[in-house]
């Protein structure tokens, strides 16, 4: 009990199995393969190998399910050592324990992307990341900026969007609306939270004079509330979107992708020009990069530095939530996904450089495609590692960041 | 409900086994964060690798005396390793690292990687077996009315204590020497210390490197009690565990981490208690299930952290004078 980390909720079954090469007598993981399963023509769910190989998909009931391997996202060098062996059909499902279906996967060549059209694949998927990452980097930076507070809570921020739209998209509390239509309410809210609470919590803790070190202790015990709370909503297993889970790679200039990829990508890069425009453009924006400048300087110049924290907190939280959704539909939704992404952030935040906006979304793509490239030379499961690797070498090397200013870090 | 069980269960944890180790854990971050003033988010690290630096050696062979070593100098080495890009920068820098590193350790450990040595996700176990050979208690049960343990416990516990108070003194010796004045000036103003011609990047490398070994013998503790090591333990929780109880007791003061430790384990005890014997009660009806309980448990956690961090920042106890951690 000491140790005990919250486990899943009751009585749930599932399919689950590991993928691996089987080489003599070594055996590898195969990560980043997506599984689904299916009855009849309705998809019950997928899920994608992890980095020990392993997957697992929960189904609603006992009976018959059909599990299908993608052979399209196999990794270069691996194959089904039999290629017809790609779907298992009528895998029965008993009450009370998971079952464990096997693919057998050998040394192969069925995948005939060459080695130029891996690395446009990787850039790719690590362009998405990267978005995904920049989204909720900017408001960690904004807001740091502004009021000089490192959000260990903002991670919790993406859970929340994500979760909001799962609440409007696939649960029967909601309407049950198309995901795109479920996103709306879902930013909005995840907006409004981040106005209550720099009101609730935020303002009046800086009116108390309280510090930069009870400042963060705090919001880290704020992350552990938003997070295990939705842990009880939630429960602990993963679950995807009703729209938008399952679907066929297709060829990009070369490389396989998922539409719903580049889909990520291009709405992150409109949002982040958008962005751009509005702090280089507009009043407000101007006035959020002199407030996160020189807070002093910007209030005797008549700027109503509490304005503009407020609205740098909606702003924030506005596009933590939507980092959220896309995260959701590019993975699965689950309570510590944002937790878990918080890491990549911090990467991001610090190369780009503490309290910047562009450096940010700059830090956010070298490091999404920094962890996605470094597959090719070092294992899947390191990848969280390279980026805390980029982040002391730039501590060491350049600790302002990428677009910093030197006295902050002092 | 039965509270006197409730308030046995409540004992038993408070002089138990998880108070001691988190006494142990409590007083190596206090004397970073309370008496340095270092954010180190990554006390969980130095409790993993002395739990793992022991764990490793004697399965590899060695006795367990060496594995004690070698656990204490993988959190020297991780002292150094996190200190240097960090501490010349402000507070939240080491904060943002510590808190990675602690997550990057426990993938490392749970790696195909590292698991020739660290044997992955199933962990290491049974490797303090030399350790319970040298329990003097006689078979039986010790302790008053219904809160006794087993000899075999009892022996764990009383070297738990053992080390808090042995630790704790040796702490003493440390903070009220004048390198304990140093760090405290460090603590409270760093350019004053500076202008005064100290070293102040080594003196805060020395007090992350003791502290960390302090973590690393609390893991090391709790690893014996369990004999048994896996990586998916050794979550960030278990720092703010041990941030909860520095701040309750008091940072920056002597015995403050060790009534922490044992305030915290009573009222969490407590709490899962009631929440435990409500949800039998059916007070909850369908709104909760029985293994929403831990998660409900975090959450109320996470509140008392903000709460005391808002209103006591000094410990339930203490004054306002000796904590100055809010000075920036």
């Amino acid at each position: 009990m000491l140790l005990a980390v919250p486990a899943a909720a009751g009585e749930v079954i599932a399919i689950q199995g590991t993928l691996e090469v089987i080489d003599g007598d070594d055996r590898s993981p195969v990560p980043g393969v997506t599984i689904t399963v299916s009855r009849g023509d309705e998809v019950i769910g997928t899920a994608v190998s992890d980095e020990a190989g392993e997957w697992r998909v929960i189904v609603p009931e006992p009976g018959a399910y059909d599990v299908t391997l993608d052979v399209a996202t196999l990794p270069e060098g691996v194959a089904l050592t039999d290629p017809d062996r790609s779907v298992l059909t009528s895998v029965e499902v008993r009450t009370g324990q998971d079952k464990v279906v096997r693919f057998n996967l050998g040394p192969g060549v069925a995948n005939t992307v060459d080695a130029w059209n891996r690395i446009w694949g990787l850039i790719l998927i690590g362009l998405k990341l990267g978005a995904i990452i920049a989204l909720c980097a900017i408001g960690l930076s904004l807001i740091f900026g502004v009021t000089g507070l490192v959000n260990f809570a903002h991670g919790d921020l993406v859970t929340l969007g994500a979760m909001l739209a799962f609440l409007f998209n696939a649960t029967p509390l909601g309407p049950g609306w198309h995901l795109i239509l479920a996103a709306v309410p879902a930013v909005i809210l995840s907006g409004a939270f981040g106005a209550a609470q720099e009101l609730g919590l935020w303002r009046p803790l800086r009116r108390r004079r309280a510090g930069l070190i009870s400042l963060i202790v705090i919001s880290i015990g704020f992350g552990f509330v938003l997070r295990y709370l939705m842990l009880v909503a939630f429960k602990g297993q993963p679950r995807p979107y009703a729209d938008y889970a399952v679907q066929t790679p297709i060829d990009f200039l070369g490389a396989p992708i998922v539409p719903k990829s580049l889909v990520v990508i291009a709405v992150a890069a409109v949002i982040l020009v958008a962005v751009g425009l509005f702090l280089m453009r507009t009043k407000t924006g101007t006035a959020m990069r002199a407030v996160a400048d020189n807070a002093d300087l910007a209030e005797s110049s008549g700027i109503d530095v509490n304005r503009v924290i407020l609205g740098t907190w909606v702003m924030g939280a506005t596009l933590a939530g939507l980092g959220g959704v896309l995260f959701g539909a590019s993975e699965q939704v689950q309570w510590d996904m944002g937790f878990r992404l918080l890491l990549l952030v911090f990467a991001a935040v610090v190369l780009g450089g503490l309290g910047t906006a562009f450096g940010a979304m700059l830090g956010g793509f070298v490091i999404g495609v920094a962890v996605e490239m470094s597959t090719l030379v070092i294992p899947a499961e390191f990848k969280t590692a390279v980026a805390l690797g980029i982040l002391i070498v730039m501590l060491l090397v350049r600790p302002q960041g990428l677009l910093g200013l030197r006295e902050r870090v002092g | 409900m039965d509270p006197v069980g409730i308030l046995v269960e409540a004992g038993r944890a408070a002089i138990g086994v998880p108070a001691a180790a988190y006494a142990l854990s409590a007083v190596g971050l206090n004397l970073q964060f309370g008496y340095t003033g270092l954010l180190n988010f990554g006390h969980v690290g130095f409790m993993l690798v002395g739990a793992y630096g022991m764990a490793i050696t004697v399965d590899q062979g060695g006795p367990l005396w060496l594995g004690f070593i070698v656990g204490l100098a993988l959190a020297v080495l991780l002292g150094i390793l996190i200190g240097i890009p960090t501490l010349r920068l402000r507070a939240d820098y080491l904060a943002i690292v510590t808190i990675a590193m602690g997550e990057i350790l426990r993938l490392l450990v749970r790696s195909r990687f590292a698991a020739p040595l660290t044997k992955g996700v199933f962990g290491i176990q049974r490797f303090a077996d030399d350790f319970f050979e040298l329990n003097p208690l006689p078979v039986g049960r010790y302790g008053v009315g219904t809160l006794r343990f087993d000899h075999r416990t009892m022996w764990v516990v009383i070297v738990g204590w053992v080390l808090v108070v042995v630790v704790t003194l040796l702490v003493r010796r440390l903070v009220r020497s004048p390198w304990g004045r140093v760090v405290r000036a460090i603590r409270e103003d760093e350019d004053a210390a500076r202008s005064l011609g100290k070293n102040v990047f080594a003196y805060k490398m020395q007090s992350l490197m003791i502290g960390g070994s302090i973590g690393a013998l609390a893991g090391m503790y709790l690893a014996i009690d369990q004999q048994n090591v896996t990586p998916d333990a050794y979550v960030p929780l278990l720092t703010f565990y041990a941030f909860t109880i520095v701040i309750m007791g008091g940072p920056g003061t002597l015995w403050g981490p060790v009534v922490g430790s044992i305030l915290f384990w009573f009222l969490f005890e407590i709490l899962d208690g009631l929440m435990t014997g409500a949800m039998a009660e059916g007070w909850f009806g369908t709104l909760l299930e029985s293994t929403d309980i831990g998660p409900i448990r975090f959450a109320l956690f996470g509140i008392g952290l903000m709460w005391l961090m808002a209103y006591r920042p000094q410990g339930l106890f203490g004054s306002r004078e000796e904590s100055l951690i809010d000075g920036r």
